[in-house]
């Protein structure tokens, strides 16, 4: 039996602990907002927090999140939107959005470790979040005008 | 304007659901310029030309005030669902607070809703305004009935009759029930708004789904989930044509969740949109289906595209370009200039399939209940997903029913519904709502590909290095093959992407495409054959401007010639379906943006370093000009950074300015994916890549730093976005690149070519 926190939320799960994480968030909580990209890592749609720290969903095995506490896109604003995601908001980041979660999760964690990230920390954090409507431009943008509201 | 008439159509039941009763509704006839209209009428089925003169576009009033409009066309990231319905709120002068978007279902009384082509504005600006205007007038004259004043005396303000003699006021909630009783206003009695009046048009909005994507709302098709559901995942053929000749299920059964297979039959030629065959895995969720998946044992019957090797058909690709081939346009005479002299100049470009690969992979879910489908998908042709599933079941195309969900990416890929027609195949199977979702390893070997293409250009310049005769020549699978395996040649509106209107002042040119037989399925990708057209022809300019010793600005400008009107009636150019007196190949527009983007990026006049350069480019596609000025850094190790780009961009009148910025920004991303790494390949017809460690897209080191996008104030009709930022920006890399190393690009992907000094 694998027990875990899901947006604050306990859950326990009795099936197959090779299942990734987030076949759990999104087939068995119905928690969609997470996105399959790629299944192995190398597009950041499934982006979510395990204990703080930004992880793939995709790969992560339930065996591997016994006790944690995950967050989701839907955990993210405590009460009402995240700065970051205001931020998104206010910068028309998305165009199809279906990354954007992903990369609003990335984006978080790279806000709590570094609260005035440069270009450098933005292009080394968000290495591994795809977009292919190509909104980057709008993404760096939109860090920098958080980490700037957050200071 | 088409030819519209308007009717009430508020006591009918067509939108059953969508608004109460009391509501006006408005409907709408009209007749669209189908844009793809030859592609997809012979497929299953009745003509589509018959079935759309039927009511199609929505907006509806509730007696609460509420503006319901139906948004037709699907949303992929180009806003089309927020900024048309835009227009129509404000012509009917709504409180765009009070407005709620219904996405329209399927349903050919839309007219075409096949969201492809980049013209939903283009086609729909006109009809929205008047659908507006039609129900403003109707509420202004029920409000003066009431009152017992002229109409005249009457105006609007936010969802608000005003009647400013006596003060009195009505929200358009109060007369919604009389004004639905009022019969609907002639065309020729509505006004509509001057410009300098508009409330929304030409104003930049927020996306009206922005809050929700932030925030992880179900939006998506892949978030669809109804009761009962199962989830399945298909194993189809490796090579296009292939068919199971036996299976082994027995441990993908085994696997906990799996509940059982389906073998799906091939596809009867032409594949069109129909299901590629294969097995399914049918399971309680989506890891147990991929997990079955992988413990499939299966004997497959390649079939005769098992021949398919990219390194030859490359070969035979180039080798066809050199040779003689059909005459798309051909002024002057050629032959004879080339005889005459000058110096010859010849070149041969190639560039590589390339896949769509959407974020969201292909997925949709259907429910089959006694011989009728309903179905949810991330598609921008419901009503080809329709088809689809009505052919794959053998039932009436009225009896599916297609929801549209939001698209997490398409560039193409979702106008061609197979995988909501597997979905349907399968739901019927199980007796249950069946959700397939396409893993990205199947989105990516089993796409609808960009074509492949070889373009051999040759010139001889004369005077001052200007060509006195041109010829060019492309080869490439044509997306027709989709619809007719023995497709050989190019169709009309793919060699008359940026090929025969090529808009060059040169007294002798020709233009000619040449035989190739498709091997693997062929779609239509973000601006289509405009990639590989504008990448030789905006390359091989710049080549020339080399030769000739001139600034390839200058020589492009030279290129291009007087400002002009180009006409090409007398060879069937189809100038995207658009009529040639509102949307002529207007050589001054495409100058204007050239030399505009040459002026905001400094060229000639700002000093760059060693391992930099800046190339242009230009291109008219989708109506609209766009010149694209690429600054790029190549540093000692060969390692490429594109710290700058400048678009300017005439698309005539703009509806939403920031959502069409982020269409330019957004496809200077898409072309650096497509220039430095963008390449499918096939080894005995199997796709050799599979996702995206083996087909890299452009991350955010890779992409521009900072594109910097200017749009044309114009009062021209309006054109496409969402494509033609593509085209240009290819060649404008690849000249960008040629500036800082002195390295030429005739072959693409970049990634091939090493850039250190």
């Amino acid at each position: 039996m694998i027990r875990l926190k899901v947006n604050g939320v306990e859950h326990s799960f009795d099936g197959d602990s090779e299942m990734p994480l987030l076949w759990y968030v999104r087939d068995k909580l119905g928690l969609t907002g997470t996105k399959f990209g790629c299944g192995e890592a190398l597009c950041g749609a499934c982006t979510v927090h395990q204990n703080g720290k930004a992880v793939r969903s995709c790969v992560l095995p339930m065996s591997a999140v016994q006790g944690a506490e995950i967050v989701t896109i839907e955990g993210l604003g405590k009460n009402g939107l995240h700065p970051v995601q205001k931020a998104w908001i206010r910068f028309n980041v998305p165009q199809c959005g279906y990354c954007q979660a992903g990369q609003i999760m990335q984006a978080v964690e790279l806000l709590n470790s570094k609260a005035a990230p440069t270009d450098e920390d933005i292009e080394r954090a968000m290495a591994g979040n795809i977009c292919r409507c190509g909104t980057y431009q709008r993404i760096r943008a939109a860090i920098k005008a958080a980490a700037r509201e957050s200071a | 304007m088409n030819t519209n008439s308007i009717e009430n159509v508020s006591r009918r039941r067509f939108l059953k659901g969508a608004f109460s009763a009391g509501a006006l509704v408005l409907g709408v006839r009209f007749l669209p310029q189908v844009l793809w209209a030859a592609v997809r009428e012979p497929l299953y089925g009745p003509d589509v030309k018959d079935a759309v003169f039927n009511p199609n576009l929505f907006v509806g009033i509730e007696p609460n005030g509420t503006v319901i409009i139906v948004a037709h066309r699907s949303e992929m990231g180009t806003g089309i669902r927020t900024s048309l319905p835009r227009v129509l709120a404000d012509e009917l002068d709504a409180d765009w607070t009070r407005v709620k978007l219904q996405q329209g279902i399927g349903d050919a009384r839309y007219g075409s809703q096949n969201t492809d082509g980049s013209h939903s504005i283009r086609e729909f600006f006109d009809v929205m305004r008047e659908m507006g205007g039609a129900a403003r007038l109707m509420l202004v004259r029920a409000a003066a009935q009431r009152w017992k004043v002229s109409p005249d005396e009457c105006e609007t303000r936010l969802s608000t009759v005003v009647h400013a003699a006596s003060g009195r006021k009505l929200g358009y909630g109060e007369l919604a029930r009389a004004a639905a009783k009022l019969p609907v206003p002639k065309k020729q009695e509505l006004q509509f708004k001057p410009s300098s009046k508009w409330r929304y048009i030409g104003k930049s909005a927020p996306m009206y789904d922005l809050a929700g994507i932030c925030s992880g709302k179900p939006l998506y098709g892949i978030d669809t989930s109804l009761d009962g559901m199962v989830y399945a995942s298909i194993e189809h053929p490796p090579v296009l044509g292939g068919k199971v000749k036996s299976y082994d299920d027995g441990e993908a059964r085994r696997v906990a969740g799996v509940r059982r297979t389906v073998q799906i039959p091939p596809f009867k030629p032409p594949y069109a949109f129909q299901a590629l065959g294969g097995v399914a895995v049918i399971a309680d969720n989506t890891w147990a289906a991929f997990q079955g998946r992988s413990k499939l044992k299966i004997e497959w019957d390649n079939g005769p595209n098992a021949s398919y090797n990219s390194t030859e058909y490359r070969k035979m690709l180039e080798e066809t370009a050199r040779k003689p081939g059909k005459v798309v346009r051909n002024d002057g005479d050629v032959e004879a200039a080339f005889a005459k002299g000058g110096k010859i100049v010849e070149a041969a470009y190639y560039t590589p399939h390339v896949a769509h690969a959407p974020m969201e992979p292909p997925n949709a879910v259907a429910d089959y209940r006694e011989g009728k489908v309903t179905a949810w998908a991330p598609t921008q042709n419901p009503q080809a997903v329709q088809d689809a599933v009505a052919g794959a079941l053998g039932i009436k195309k009225e009896n599916v029913i297609c929801h549209v969900t939001l698209l997490g990416g398409a560039f193409g890929r979702k106008s061609m519904p197979d995988y909501v027609a597997e979905a349907a195949l399968l739901s019927k199977e199980v007796g249950r709502p069946v959700k397939v979702t396409w893993r990205r390893e199947d989105d990516i070997k089993f796409d609808y590909f960009h074509s492949v293409a070889a373009m051999y250009m040759k010139a001889a310049l004369g005077e001052n290095g200007r060509p006195s005769a041109w010829l060019q020549r492309s080869v490439f699978p044509s997306l027709m093959s989709t619809f007719d395996a023995n497709t050989m040649y190019g169709a009309p509106l793919e060699v008359g992407m940026g090929w025969n209107d090529i808009p060059y002042d040169i007294p002798n040119l020709r233009v000619e495409n040449g035989p190739a037989k498709a091997h693997v399925r062929i779609g239509w990708l973000r601006s289509v054959a405009n990639i590989y057209h504008a990448y030789a022809v905006q390359s091989f300019s710049d080549e020339l401007a080399h030769v000739a010793q001139r600034d390839p600005v200058e020589y492009l400008l030279d290129l291009i010639g007087p400002p002009r009107i180009i006409d090409l009636k007398s060879i069937g150019y189809w100038n995207y379906n658009g009529n040639t007196e509102q949307y002529p190949i207007d050589t001054s527009r495409l100058r204007r943006v050239v030399e505009m983007a040459a002026s905001q990026a400094g060229w000639g006049k700002r000093k760059l370093g060693k391992g930099s350069g800046m190339g242009i480019a230009a291109h008219r596609s989708f109506l609209t000009y766009v010149a694209t000025v690429v600054e790029v850094e190549v540093n000692d190790k060969g390692e490429l950074k594109i710290p700058r780009v400048d678009t300017v961009v005439d698309a005539g009148l703009v509806v939403s300015p920031d959502v069409v910025r982020n269409q330019f920004e957004g496809a200077a991303v898409f072309g650096t994916s497509v220039t430095r790494t963008g390449e499918i390949t096939a080894t005995n017809g199997v796709i050799d890549q599979s996702n995206f460690h083996n087909y890299p897209v452009a991350r955010i080191a890779d992409a521009p730093y900072y594109t910097k996008v200017t749009l044309v104030e114009s009062n021209a009709p309006p054109a496409g976005v969402g494509e033609p930022g593509v085209p240009p920006f290819v060649p404008a890399l690849c000249n960008a690149v040629y500036a800082a190393t002195g390295k030429r690009i005739r072959e693409l992907p970049l990634s091939k070519h090493n850039l250190k000094a």
